[in-house]
């Protein structure tokens, strides 16, 4: 398989505030392969190093050791970012534009050309059911609406890779689904999604293959199948393998 | 250069879609007609002082713009997130950087031309005169040295953690520099070592905004047009110091974790 997204070796270690303090380990040496066309899960407890990975990956942090690229090309080089989309947790846009603006802005970084930025713009308002919206300030948006305008803009350069960190946290039922859908109908586009998530239930139906990490450390990768195997659910299967213990009642 | 555009567009969106810069022109405009309906015993030159004031009124009012306006930039792309998928796509934090900059000078520099505009208007009712030249001068200066003002309090953005504290810092800063900045040689000659050395040092080495800041009295007392020369000689040094804050505040980001 033809792989886009690709960590070799990856340790992170953020140094102690405090003098002698000992530095935190926050990734051990992850070895991580994402290929092209699949919609890849990324699960781990709170503090697991899911984020501190994508934000290896995003460039906003630099690994202590090993490597990161994405497209065959060093993620410290601005130009590896081109071609993919990313959605943070929990992002609050600039309040004083429209969300049409925002694209309008977004898309000129990516310096597409006017018309097709139009068309972009067009097409992922419509993907997302913001296009009613488009001229109102984003300050008067709610906070699914607000998630969407992300994704929206995730998507505005026609990404082949799509980052998403826990794109349905604090999302109702029904903004969950539709966030669920979009990625879905990505899938189906041929694009390749990597999102991180606590929502299992949602990795099983969504993705192709999941990775579990524990600790800064890989503990399982593979197709969702495999990885449940015997057990009830990937809930089941995950707890085990992140070595969750239930605490006996008296 | 297109990054550094988008980035600079979205700045200037910002001011003209926030209230401060309306609220300090229409105090200036309201202060400024107030006092040109008052006239104090009966003084022929009476628009000298009205000039005077509503010049002050237009630094205090650019200088608070364009600090407050830059000094949230960063601050508020890190709190609010933006930042997170503004850097996720392909624009280094140079061009950020050179884009808030951007953002920020321009945006002060339409802010100059409305309010020059109004002293021009309130100038002209009374002398009925339009010394274009001078006003361009004065206000050429004015915004070359804001420049360095923004340079500097994006600096500090990137060093200070509160908004708040950065914005009171570089105010103080800029106004010891534009109110006893000329006289801190003299004060060195009086001193004995090491304090003549390094207030002498500290007078080599600050910026110095005074001239800028002296242009109002170029209009206040219709004196002759400098020399453009010289004009061009002191946007050239403030240019100079307005980048090596910027080159600063490059070296300070690329070090900093985003996350």
């Amino acid at each position: 398989m033809n792989a886009i997204l690709r960590t070799e070796k990856l340790r992170v270690e953020f140094k102690g505030r405090e003098f002698r303090q000992l530095p935190k380990v926050a990734l051990r040496g992850l070895d991580l392969e994402v290929n092209a066309g699949e919609v890849f899960g990324f699960l781990g407890p709170n503090g697991a190093g899911k984020t501190t990975t994508i934000n290896v990956l995003l460039g906003f942090i630099q690994p202590t050791g090993g490597s990161a690229s994405l497209f065959g090309i060093d993620v410290r080089q601005p130009i590896a970012r081109q071609r993919i989309g990313y959605l943070p947790e929990l992002t609050y846009y600039y309040k004083f534009l429209t969300a049409e603006e925002l694209l309008r802005f977004y898309s000129r970084i990516f310096s597409l050309p006017r018309a097709e930025a139009e068309k972009r713009i067009d097409a992922v308002l419509k993907l997302v059911e913001l296009d009613s919206a488009r001229k109102r300030l984003i300050k008067t948006y709610s906070k699914g609406m607000q998630q969407r305008v992300g994704l929206a803009q995730a998507l505005i350069n026609n990404p082949d890779l799509l980052m998403l960190d826990e794109p349905t946290s604090g999302l109702d039922p029904l903004g969950r689904m539709k966030v669920r859908e979009i990625i879905q109908r990505l899938k189906n586009e041929g694009k390749t999604v990597f999102f991180s998530s606590h929502e299992l239930g949602e990795v099983e139906t969504v993705c192709d293959r999941v990775a579990i990490i524990a600790e800064g450390e890989l503990k399982a990768v593979g197709r969702v199948g495999d990885i449940v195997g015997q057990r009830a659910s990937l809930e089941k299967a995950f707890l085990d393998i992140v070595g969750y213990q239930p605490q006996s009642t008296p | 250069m297109n990054n550094i555009f988008a980035v600079a567009g979205v700045v200037i969106k910002e001011l003209y879609r926030r209230k401060d810069f309306y609220v300090l022109f229409i105090l200036t405009i309201v202060i400024c007609l107030v006092m040109a309906s008052v006239n104090i015993f009966n003084d022929s030159q009476i628009i000298r002082y009205l000039k005077e004031l509503c010049l002050l009124l237009i630094w205090i009012s650019s200088l608070v713009i364009a600090i407050t306006t830059t000094a949230r930039q960063i601050p508020a792309e890190r709190e609010q997130r933006t930042l997170l998928p503004l850097l996720a796509k392909p624009l280094s934090r140079t061009q950020l950087i050179f884009g808030k900059f951007l953002g920020c000078w321009l945006a002060c520099g339409l802010v100059l031309v409305c309010f020059y505009a109004f002293f021009g208007a309130l100038a002209a009712s009374r002398e009925h005169t339009w010394p274009l030249l001078n006003y361009f001068q004065a206000a050429f200066l004015h915004w070359v040295m804001l420049g360095v003002v923004i340079a500097m309090t994006l600096l500090g953005s990137l060093v200070f953690a509160a908004p708040s504290s950065n914005s009171t810092i570089c105010l103080v800063i800029v106004l010891a520099i534009l109110c006893v900045g000329r006289y801190l040689d003299l004060v060195a000659l009086s001193l004995a070592e090491p304090g003549r050395s390094i207030i002498s040092g500290i007078y080599y080495t600050f910026p110095h905004l005074e001239v800028p800041f002296g242009m109002r009295n170029l209009i206040v007392h219709d004196w002759p047009l400098i020399e453009w020369k010289f004009v061009a000689l002191d946007a050239l040094y403030l240019l100079a110091y307005a980048a090596a804050f910027l080159v600063a505040a490059c070296l300070v980001f690329r070090r900093k974790a985003v996350n």
